[in-house]
């Protein structure tokens, strides 16, 4: 299945996209084929270090993937052995259906885009972009004003065309992410991949700059794949997330779905603030030292030594203590700014260090209640997550 | 009061402390070291009125010492940028047994006398040296002509090349090569277009700096050389040869145009890397 990419039609794709009234979605490279990625039983090693335990993906068309998980989970090794950038032990990658496992990267026709940007700096942000161009064989490469009208619709498309002649060195940090972008979509790569993208951003820039991603890939439709460890960022751009944790895809889904059901406890915990209640389950109830909590879901399918998994608005104060629902806990500090409020309390059951537990309430309800620090009060939750206590 | 505003005029407050010392310091030091001597070469040059001085400067002799002494040493110094890019390369890119070794051969020529890199150099290249003994059947001589001069220059010239270039080449982000091939670049043209432009500063640092040793080096050469009159004489020995004829304002005399001819070269190479640093956006 050699593509050959004809500078003229590809051209007039952008072009259509570019004079396309907005709204309206352009299929600029997809819909010609099938571009979907496949990842069967990947394994990596790093001396002792597995990087990469069997992983098996499957990443369809035209989606925008997540790869989220910790530092060291592997998603960057698992990114970059996509691309070619890095080789498997074992395990095949399929680039469209056909087995892409012993290409070179420079023959994969993927769109790499890294943390640090990776711009040449002795090159003009116009040569930078041009670059995919202009080393491509001497048959195949554009004519020398189809580059030109190519790399202008290109920084076009990420609004940078004024910064045409500037070196990487004078831009800001997310103009800088922009060309790369331009510059790794200059080849109509199958796929985009794009690394930690927004990493070395600082907060403002990276929120606009996900805000334009998730746009230009609503436009784009490209299949692309983004590893990050910053689970907002992860939830709010993608259209499906992929857990990874110790080289292991641990749960794959919609971000609605992942931050709802989380499969497991590192899922639950990693995807957001979450309190922690170890004890037994005796029928509805999970028992925490002399507190019952009611975790109200009889389906699931937990017994014994369990540890229930709380969000903090899904826990509620209650200042009543003669009550015996929910267990003990002193309040520490306050947080009220903001649309919610968040509460810190701990709690002391004598043996272990004091446990802490985070709750967020909307301000009316806290100025109801007029906590002070070091008040008691009960915390009930209204839903608790059960998931069974691996004995170690 | 008065003395205190005139103070803080003269010297806006520094953030660092003692710049007066310090500036003062350097400037007595640099002409001291630097351009006491220099202007004494240029002072005892002025004794010779200028026919005089241009018919010391442009002997025959002398000339060819000069094309010998500068074409050597600009062609050495090219040389040593191909191949001390060469070994920076694979010091740097590669791991294998003994590179510990050899990164500390690189130094080598640093550290020896030059009397005694003279001495090893003629005496394997010598018609019965061991390298000499191979070549010179086949028509080649080395030691004794304008070719040992080369070799001579050669060997004392890489470490400058290969030290310049090392840490910038260690500093070059695996990433850009990467970038480069994900975008369909082919090895070779990594290499030209990425890795060359980032290294071509450094490169020509190092290739001033071999220059700037090879022009004023004496010692490795004049035994490899053999000194013969129009051939093989180089022009720090022409210095010499006039110094123990007691012809001390000669011997300046070349100084001057030597001094004069190594400044040009340098400003000239300085300017060219300067560029090229501010082009591949090192400055900025």
């Amino acid at each position: 299945m050699e593509r050959h990419f004809d500078g003229l039609s590809a051209n007039g794709l952008i072009q259509t996209f570019l004079s396309s009234p907005p709204g309206t979605e352009v299929n600029v490279f997809c819909g010609i084929e099938d571009m979907s990625i496949q990842v069967n039983n990947i394994n990596k090693r790093f001396g002792d270090f597995v990087a990469l335990d069997d992983v098996s993906l499957d990443f369809p068309s035209g989606e925008l993937t997540a790869l989220l998980g910790p530092s060291g989970c592997g998603k960057t090794t698992l990114l970059r052995v996509i691309a070619g950038l890095e080789w498997a032990d074992s395990g095949r990658v399929l680039l469209e259906g056909e087995d892409a496992s012993a290409t070179h990267v420079r023959e994969r026709n993927v769109g790499f885009v890294f943390q640090h940007y990776a711009l040449f700096r002795h090159m003009t942000v116009f040569e930078n972009v041009a670059f995919g161009l202009r080393v491509k064989p001497r048959r195949e490469r554009p004519s020398e004003a189809v580059i030109r009208r190519k790399v202008g619709d290109l920084l076009d498309l990420v609004q940078l065309g004024w910064l045409a002649d500037r070196f990487p060195s004078q831009l800001s940090g997310g103009q800088r992410q922009r060309i790369a972008l331009a510059r790794a979509l200059a080849v109509e790569p199958r796929v985009l991949l794009l690394d930690e993208p927004f990493g070395a951003l600082d907060a403002k820039v990276r929120k606009e700059l996900r805000r334009w991603l998730r746009r230009l890939h609503d436009e784009l439709h490209i299949t692309s794949i983004f590893v990050t460890h910053d689970q907002e960022e992860a939830l709010e751009v993608s259209d499906r997330v992929v857990l990874m944790n110790h080289g292991k895809v641990e749960q794959i889904g919609t971000p609605q779905e992942v931050y709802e059901h989380p499969a497991t406890p590192f899922v639950y915990g990693f995807l957001g603030a979450v309190n922690l209640f170890h004890g037994r389950v005796e029928g509805e109830h999970l028992a925490v030292g002399d507190a019952r909590l009611q975790h109200g879901d009889a389906a699931q399918a937990v017994s014994g030594d369990a540890v229930g998994f709380a969000r903090p608005h899904e826990l509620e104060i209650v200042t009543d203590l003669s009550s015996d629902e929910g267990l003990e806990a002193i309040v520490a500090r306050v947080l009220s700014f903001g649309a919610t409020a968040r509460i810190e309390l701990y709690a002391e059951n004598g043996i272990d260090e004091p446990l802490h537990y985070e709750v967020e309430l909307p301000r009316a309800r806290i100025s109801e209640l007029n906590l002070q620090p070091e008040q008691r009060v009960r915390l009930v939750p209204a839903k608790l997550k059960l998931f069974e206590r691996k004995t170690a | 009061m008065s003395v205190a505003s005139a103070t803080s005029v003269a010297s806006p407050r520094r953030v660092l402390p003692g710049f007066n010392l310090t500036l003062g310091y350097t400037l007595v030091y640099l002409s001291l070291l630097v351009l006491i001597p220099l202007a004494a070469v240029f002072i005892k040059t002025a004794s010779l009125s200028l026919d005089q001085f241009w018919a010391v400067i442009s002997s025959p002799r002398v000339v060819a010492s000069y094309k010998l002494s500068f074409g050597a040493s600009l062609l050495a110094a090219a040389i040593n940028v191909v191949f001390g890019l060469l070994l920076a390369w694979s010091l740097v890119r590669y791991r294998f047994p003994g590179k510990g070794l050899v990164d500390s051969l690189v130094d080598l020529p640093f550290a020896l006398p030059t009397a005694v890199a003279g001495i090893a150099l003629t005496a394997i290249y010598s018609a019965n040296g061991w390298v000499g003994r191979i070549i010179e059947p086949h028509g080649i001589k080395i030691a004794f002509t304008p070719l040992g001069v080369l070799v001579a220059l050669i060997f004392i010239g890489l470490p400058f090349v290969v030290r310049t270039v090392q840490p910038i080449l260690q500093d070059l982000e695996k990433e850009l090569e990467e970038a480069s091939a994900s975008l369909g670049a082919s090895r070779w043209q990594t290499f030209r277009f990425v890795v060359f432009p980032a290294l071509l500063p450094a490169l020509l640092t190092g290739f001033a700096l071999a220059f700037a040793r090879a022009v004023g080096e004496y010692g490795s050469v004049i035994f490899i050389a053999g000194n013969m009159p129009m051939v093989s004489e180089i022009t720090p020995l022409m210095i010499i040869t006039k110094l123990e004829q007691y012809d001390y304002v000669g011997a300046t005399a070349i100084a001057v145009v030597m001094l004069l001819a190594s400044f040009v070269l340098l400003f000239a190479i300085n300017m060219l890397q300067g560029w090229t640093a501010r082009r591949s956006g090192r400055d900025r």
